[in-house]
């Protein structure tokens, strides 16, 4: 029972970072159906460049993940403004393709920057851990939990109960109408943008926390966040939710119990269990879970 | 209709492989060329120029399903390594560890583009039910799959850091892969993997060719362009995505049986994401919808690497090693990945679409229009 809890606890944390990655992507998809491949790439840059705040300049860590968070909100910004924009109306796949291209261009000089050292991020909660009923409850965890869920009911209550949130919605259903609103459909792009680059970073500096540090591999951390969108359905921003929830926890369990339960499915099962869970859901519902059919004219 | 070669008053006419007797003259003069510059090219060049034929397949196949077919693929990766193996398995030496069943290359290459293309084929129907973006996720979550399969199963991939030797370029006791005599000649191994991969790429091009302007390819076609319509004139959609990907994978498993014969050597972590980019990248750069474009695109970004190394003596913030702001590698990832992005956005028919139009230019000239 400890160890089920144990993983439940390690789920929930990775669910924690998964739900931050895959809000930024539904939100990107939602305003302009979007699927950005580069988004990977942000969330490195916003964790070095909160590494870079907070050890190499020596900035108090809240502060330097907002550091962090403003400079990953701004190449997201850049690379709206730059590349996405002269490609609206453009087919979805050159889109996406152009974002891989985004993404090379982008994770290339982190790399580069990152080198092959593992650096830290400078978290205040080390690897301390409070001990519950005989299970760890590691401090990390927690902050990750408790970020994660104050961003998302942030995130509901700016879209209930605000203007601009308001407008964001506006465009989602339809942009010509939201546009003859007086909406800035334009300024909602890069909002939206910057919006998902800022959760990226924060999500970035929490992947980058644990015993491995922030290296170049982190990057296998954002991509993991794409299944968990297809599995949660691209435009529901509830589904990037229980995406990740799902992801997190099969993962966490997966890593738990694989190497005694099953383990001819080999070493390391658990990092490629969220693109099975990927293919089983694609399987039953080609819109994922709560993605809503694409409904086409012929 | 000598005089006005470019009236065509037949659609077989119009959709021959070469309507022009300029055209046929031309592509003669440049296969004898292509051929004949391995008499004197160096031997490093021949390799790299043979990898931009294997890879040249490999665009092809994709192009077929992506740029003919519409449905956008990001796990040829993983069919390319589906190839390597196979061919590795049914070409390749057996050891007291791996699997190898020593076969003639006339064998283990279509073996290889016939496994891959199973495998696609059979993936195929999960996707036909996919529209749009999740069928580029599904085919990523493939790859991902594939590595671990690759990592897992030693008996056929050496496993991950030991890898193995690929199918050995064998023909009834004559091997390729060394340096021999022929009536008198002596050819190096390097010139020999040319010919043959170029001989191969020949045999597929024209393959394809002729696949996208029959009944096949217009089915392709319409599919892509709006697949509901295509279902209503009576396209079967399933029977055409499933070709589409059979058929991709056929030559995705050719080029990956082939693409490792040049180094000798396979490793497991060579199948990755990146992998897929760069095959995507060169579908995008080339020209999508395009053979020739496939083949434009292979050249050009296989032979990239090359380019930037040689500049790398030319512009002062590049250094060969870690002291420098970026080293070339490095800027040649970037320049790839701009490159995409360049592209996209300014030629979205790529190095075809260039070519079609200062060939339509000098058709005109003096005139413009």
């Amino acid at each position: 029972m400890t160890t089920f809890i144990q993983a439940t606890i390690a789920g929930l944390s990775l669910a924690s970072i998964y739900a931050l990655l895959a809000l930024g992507f539904v939100i990107i998809y939602k305003a302009m159906q979007v699927v950005s491949f580069a988004h990977p790439a942000v969330m490195l840059f916003g964790a070095y460049m909160t590494s870079w705040f907070a050890v190499d300049k020596g900035i108090a860590f809240i502060p330097a993940v907002v550091l962090g968070a403003i400079a990953a909100a701004l190449i997201g910004w850049l690379s709206e403004r730059v590349t996405i924009r002269p490609m609206i109306g453009k087919p979805l796949f050159a889109i996406a393709i152009l974002t891989i291209g985004l993404d090379i261009v982008i994770r290339t000089p982190i790399n580069n920057l990152i080198g092959l050292d593992i650096r830290t991020v400078g978290a205040p909660w080390g690897f301390n851990s409070w001990t519950v009923g005989g299970a760890i409850l590691p401090h990390r965890s927690v902050a990750m939990i408790a970020t994660a869920l104050v961003i998302t009911v942030l995130l509901f209550l700016f879209f209930r109960y605000t203007r601009v949130g308001l407008a964001m919605r506006a465009t989602a259903i339809d942009q010509e109408v939201a546009l003859a609103q007086g909406i800035n459909v334009g300024r909602i792009f890069s909002l939206a943008w910057m919006m998902a680059g800022a959760m990226a970073a924060v999500a970035g500096m929490f992947a980058a926390s644990d015993l491995a540090g922030l290296s170049q591999s982190t990057y296998i951390v954002g991509i993991k966040a794409l299944p968990a969108i297809v599995v949660g359905g691209l435009d529901s921003i509830n589904g990037a939710i229980v995406g990740a929830l799902v992801i997190g926890l099969a993962e966490a369990y997966t890593a738990t119990y694989q190497s005694t339960h099953a383990p001819w499915l080999g070493g390391n099962f658990s990092q490629v269990v969220p693109y099975v869970v990927l293919l089983a859901v694609l399987l039953i519902r080609p819109y994922g879970l709560f993605g809503s059919p694409e409904v086409e004219r012929v | 209709m000598r005089g006005r070669p470019a009236l065509f008053t037949r659609y077989e006419a119009d959709s021959a492989m070469l309507p022009t007797i300029t055209q046929r003259v031309w592509l003669a003069i440049g296969l004898v060329a292509v051929i004949g510059a391995a008499v004197w090219l160096p031997r490093d060049w021949l390799i790299l120029i043979a990898t931009a034929f294997i890879a040249a397949i490999g665009v092809i196949g994709l192009n077929l399903v992506t740029g003919y077919a519409g449905q956008v693929s990001l796990g040829h990766a993983f069919f390319l390594g589906v190839g390597a193996y196979a061919g590795a398995a049914f070409g390749g030496e057996a050891t007291e560890k791996l699997v190898g069943m020593g076969l003639d290359v006339i064998f283990w290459l279509p073996l290889a583009g016939l496994t891959a293309g199973f495998i696609g084929a059979a993936i195929a129907p999960i996707a036909v039910r996919l529209r749009g973006l999740y069928l580029a996720f599904l085919t990523l979550g493939l790859v991902f799959l594939g590595e671990h399969i690759f990592r897992e199963w030693e008996s056929v991939t050496g496993g991950p850091g030991i890898g193995r030797k690929p199918g050995v370029l064998r023909l009834a006791g004559w091997r390729f892969d060394l340096d021999g005599q022929i009536a008198g000649y002596s050819v190096t191994r390097e010139q020999q993997i040319y010919w043959l991969t170029l001989l191969v790429l020949i045999i597929m091009a024209f393959a394809a060719k002729n696949i996208v302007r029959s009944r096949i390819g217009r089915a392709f076609a319409a599919v892509r362009d709006r697949d509901i319509a295509a279902e209503v004139m009576g396209i079967d959609l399933t029977r055409y995505k499933v070709l589409a990907f059979g058929v991709s994978s056929f030559y995705a498993g050719v080029a990956g049986g082939l693409l490792f014969t040049v180094t000798g050597f396979v490793n497991t972590n060579s199948f990755n994401l990146l992998l897929s980019f760069t095959y995507i990248a060169m579908v995008v750069i080339g020209g999508a919808a395009s053979i020739t474009g496939s083949i434009m695109g292979a050249a050009f970004l296989t032979l990239l690497p090359r380019i930037i190394d040689g500049a790398g003596g030319v512009l002062p913030f590049l250094e060969v090693g870690s002291t420098g702001l970026l080293s070339t590698s490095q800027l040649e990832r970037i320049v790839f990945g701009a490159l995409i992005i360049g592209f996209l956005i300014f030629e979205p028919l790529g190095l075809n679409g260039i070519w079609m139009r200062l060939r339509n230019y000098w058709k005109a000239w003096p005139f413009s229009y």
